[in-house]
């Protein structure tokens, strides 16, 4: 096990560009992704406790919330954030389904998805929902979004 | 219509799905110092002291300040609400200090050392605590308090912040003349908002004066003008910038994180602080939902026409008044829900407790209230044998009835619910309500409510709208409106574009909301914004047609009057070939000499409802709002009678929307309200220890409706009849998805299990105790 004690500099692969960041021991990998040193503030934090999936990124191809993770413990990895999606199914499908109203929660939601997608493409609701029950969303009624999934799913 | 009744996407929706929507934490500023709040771990004490020098000690560390640096008091109506702790702690959260440091991290290790040294009180734990003979008082000094924004009628030497009265005719006598009279008592929970987005502001004051806020609140105008009011400063000084909001639902519509930001920048010599709430100090320090104990008594002849209520309504409105005793009007301005009653006395009492305190909620006070008064109607309903439908039906509030308040009622500020309960039925095909079983053990049922709601607005609630043209024709449009995801910019934007007969796409609208730029605009609340909003952009709009056509006229050689415009330009009526664009009008007319004339064009509009005023604080007597929102909800249910656990299959709203400019946004804001209503009666509540200690500060002990929780099918259909004085006829439904529906649930639970459950929320567990009680 590593002890940091102070800050130290990691390589890691955001949004498929290898970076050096350097980091506190203390900041958690949303910290990162949302400072200045980075700059992707799409990860939300909503609980900052895992419970609301407002900070998902993918993490090698999986889900992962970003708030339950240190940044030291990025060191190597491939991480994904919303601002790394571009023309997927499931962006399309989300704005064709009206799936959210403030936004707040819809990059969490999206990453969520997508990781659902990646490793099952053709998920029946059952696991969409298993999947998606990760993350909350206060304004809309799950209905858009469950259906947005299907939809990403199916094109 | 090609603009208004159509499916536009939300304007900033391409922004919201690539990470690219920026929110109030997504703005850093290098060089932002970090504010933090202490809450405090005690409910009810005196303060013998807040120690802060170890705190003030650590490297890194700007300022400590405690309520002992500021003096003032705060509140929107009643001025008791200290920003910081001061003599007293009155609940489990409340910030006893602010500390700012260069980073979090050093604000998170000063705030651990701030120490408080304080001698316990009893607590005041409930309503019941709080209205019992000797009870500890919450506030000393109630009564003695600066009255802001009049009315409240606080009690002195008591728990009562405010109340307000409703009364017409003689209701006890009515009540004697009753055939059946049934009475219910009804006990909500506090609960909490749970925007995705935790409240947060950001502070700067300038050099020269100017304070620059940036806050995640639906009301920017509001900060403004209370900054203004606490820190003796010019509101010209002060620039609020609300951005995007990422979830309100009224528990940004109060000013508080703002007035603490700006105390923490004035104490480091005005540098840019930023304090932003973490999900427990959002949930127990910043403000909830109120809770409600109610005695709603009922009295209807033998044919279900009701003859009188008698109804009392305690609010647990927490620690400070904030909006409490707007609230409390409004439930008594609308108390009857949609029905006649001719003979009525209704109290409200807003009541301090010592829990967290409350603001508003989505539907200001009508989803409490409509729980209580279609628990009574459903139990009506069973005593007279009646379908809860047509009983309903039979006491619809109809054009020409006087409201609760002796408003007069039309077929213009009321919409028609008798047509909204005929379209129910067949929606979700209605059984009458009665339980039938499906398996063993397991019943299916169906359960309705009605509600109906207005807006409570202050009678000089104000909106406008600033209209500029690019030099293409295409239309920039200022409103003060902030998006939180009702889709305001977006209607506001059809509206235009429908009056200007351009495309949506031709008008530009930005996300954020300025103070120092945008017209004002009260609030973003009360499901107002597209009916105010809107009037102010149609007046707008005429502004710029009237432009256009005073500078066509000149061009053309005619009188405006034999012009007409659509397709971008201006042309006369009988020979369209003689024209201009507006693009050659919109920044002036410039003669092929070179030559030119008129300038820009810049529309402006603004709007205030008329007609509107307090209630009479000895009869309850006037007029609350513009217009009364009607419609009925329904839920299927199936239920388990051993276990007690239930799915719910359907859900449905049938609602006059008058006219609907958004399809597509307008079912997402019904069938989001019907989920975050569902949410609420099945799961959701703040829960106190025995020493008042908030124990429900996370989503793991708050819990929310997640995916595979909400009904199989959701249901929802709009009649239209028209608000005549609103845009194309629209009348207001961001609030009311969620006003009926908990209502409707527990219902459909009573009638399934045959206990009356007039409580919240309803798990399996709860049903259990209630069977067991009555066993």
């Amino acid at each position: 096990m590593n002890i940091f004690r102070g800050p130290s500099t990691l390589v890691l692969t955001i949004n498929g560009e290898r970076r050096k960041v350097v980091v506190e021991p203390h900041e958690t990998l949303l910290d990162l992704l949302r400072s200045p040193q980075v700059g992707l503030t799409g990860a939300k934090p909503g609980c900052e406790n895992g419970d609301c999936g407002a900070c998902t990124i993918l993490l090698n191809q999986k889900p992962a919330k970003s708030c339950m993770m240190f940044a030291v413990d990025a060191e190597g990895q491939d991480l994904v954030t919303v601002e790394g999606l571009v023309d997927a199914p499931v962006q399309r499908a989300f704005l064709d389904h009206f799936a959210f109203q403030c936004g707040y929660c819809t990059s969490g939601f999206l990453m969520a998805a997508q990781a659902l997608l990646l490793t099952i493409p053709h998920p029946d609701p059952h696991q969409i929902t298993e999947w998606l029950r990760s993350n909350i969303c206060r304004c809309t009624s799950y209905e858009e979004i469950l259906q947005a999934v299907r939809e990403a799913s199916e094109r | 219509m090609t603009s208004v009744g159509v499916n536009v996407p939300r304007k900033e929706a391409p922004n919201k799905v690539t990470g690219r929507a920026r929110y109030t934490r997504d703005l850093c500023q290098p060089g932002t110092l970090y504010g933090l709040l202490v809450p405090a771990h005690v409910a009810h004490a005196r303060i013998r002291a807040v120690e802060t020098s170890a705190a003030k000690g650590l490297d890194g560390v700007k300022a400590v300040i405690t309520g002992d640096d500021v003096s003032f008091l705060t509140g929107d109506v009643i001025e008791d609400h200290p920003p910081l702790a001061r003599g007293k702690v009155r609940y489990w959260g409340e910030p006893i200090a602010l500390v700012v440091a260069r980073d979090a991290a050093t604000a998170q290790r000063a705030a651990n050392l701030v120490r408080l040294h304080c001698d316990p009180l009893p607590v005041v734990n409930s309503v019941a605590e709080a209205l019992s003979e000797h009870a500890p008082l919450v506030h000393d000094e109630v009564g003695s308090y600066t009255i802001a924004t009049p009315p409240a009628a606080p009690r002195r030497h008591s728990n009562i912040a405010d109340e307000a009265n409703v009364t017409k005719g003689d209701c006890d006598q009515a009540l004697r003349e009753s055939d059946v009279v049934v009475t219910v008592h009804v006990s909500l929970p506090q609960i909490d908002h749970a925007a995705m987005e935790p409240r947060v502001a950001t502070a700067e004051i300038l050099a020269d004066g100017r304070v620059l806020v940036v806050s995640s609140s639906q009301a920017p105008f509001e900060v403004q003008k209370l900054l203004a009011q606490y820190f003796h400063l010019h509101p010209g000084q002060i620039e609020v910038t609300a951005p995007l909001v990422g979830g309100a639902f009224g528990g940004k519509a109060t000013v508080q994180l703002e007035i603490l930001a700006y105390l923490a920048s004035r104490a480091v010599g005005g540098h840019v602080v930023t304090l932003a709430n973490s999900r427990e100090v959002d949930m127990a320090t910043s403000p909830v939902g109120m809770g409600l104990e109610a005695d709603v008594v009922l009295g209807a002849a033998s044919d279900g026409r009701l003859k009188a209520a008698r109804l009392t309504f305690y609010l647990d409105i927490g620690a400070y008044a904030d909006s409490a005793p707007r609230i409390a009007r409004a439930i008594a301005a609308q108390c009857t829900g949609p029905y006649r009653v001719d003979h009525l006395h209704a109290d409200v009492y807003a009541v301090y407790t010592n829990h967290t305190y409350t603001t508003a909620f989505r539907g200001f006070g009508h989803m409490p209230m409509t729980f209580a008064i279609e628990r009574a109607m459903d139990e009506l309903a069973r005593k007279l044998g009646q379908d809860p439908l047509d009983l309903r039906q039979l006491n619809a509030l109809a054009p020409g009835d006087l409201s609760p308040t002796k408003a007069r009622l039309t077929s213009s500020n009321l919409g028609n619910l008798p047509e909204t309960i005929q379209r129910l039925k067949p929606l979700i095909g209605w059984t009458g309500g009665a339980p039938y079983a499906v398996a063993p053990h397991r019943v299916r049922v169906q359960g309705v409510a009605a509600f109906w709601k207005t807006s409570s607005s202050p009678p000089n609630a104000t909106s406008g709208a600033i209209v500029t043209m690019n030099a293409d024709g295409s239309v920039n449009l200022s409103i003060g409106a902030v998006e939180f995801g009702a889709g305001t910019k977006t209607a506001a934007a059809q509206i235009l574009a429908e009056a200007l007969r351009i495309p949506v796409s031709r008008v530009f609208i930005r996300d954020e909301v300025s103070t120092a730029t945008a017209p004002e605009h009260w609030k973003t609340v009360a499901s107002l914004s597209t009916y105010m909003v809107g009037r102010a952009v149609l007046d707008a709009a005429q502004d710029v047609v009237r432009q256009l056509k005073s500078l066509a006229a000149v061009v053309l050689r005619c009188a405006p009057e034999d012009l007409d415009y659509g397709n971008e330009t201006v042309f006369v009526r009988d020979d369209p070939t003689i024209q201009l664009k507006y693009a050659d009008l919109a920044l002036g007319y410039q003669y092929p000499e070179g030559d030119s004339i008129g300038g820009q064009i810049i529309g402006r509009g603004r709007f205030m409802i008329r007609h509107l005023n307090l209630l009479d604080q000895e009869t309850g007597h006037g007029r609350p709002g513009p217009a009364w929102t009607v419609g009925v909800q329904a839920v299927e249910v199936e239920y388990d009678t051993e276990t007690h656990q239930y799915q719910i299959l359907k859900a449905a709203t049938v609602l006059d929307a008058g006219r609907v400019i958004n399809p597509a946004m307008a079912h997402g804001q019904v069938r989001g309200g019907m989920a975050m209503g569902l949410g609420i009666a099945s799961r959701e509540q703040i829960r106190y220890g025995p020493q008042g200690e908030f124990l429900s500060n996370q989503f793991r002990t708050y819990k929310v409706l997640r995916m595979g929780e909400q009904p199989d099918t959701y249901l929802v259909e709009f009649v239209t009849n028209p608000q005549v004085d609103a845009p194309f006829g629209a009348r207001p439904l961001g609030e009311h998805g969620v006003l009926a529906i908990g209502a409707a649930l527990a219902n459909a639970l009573s009638r399934a299990s045959g206990l009356a459950l007039n409580a919240l929320p309803l798990t399996p567990e709860f049903i259990w105790q209630q069977r067991r009680t009555m066993a």
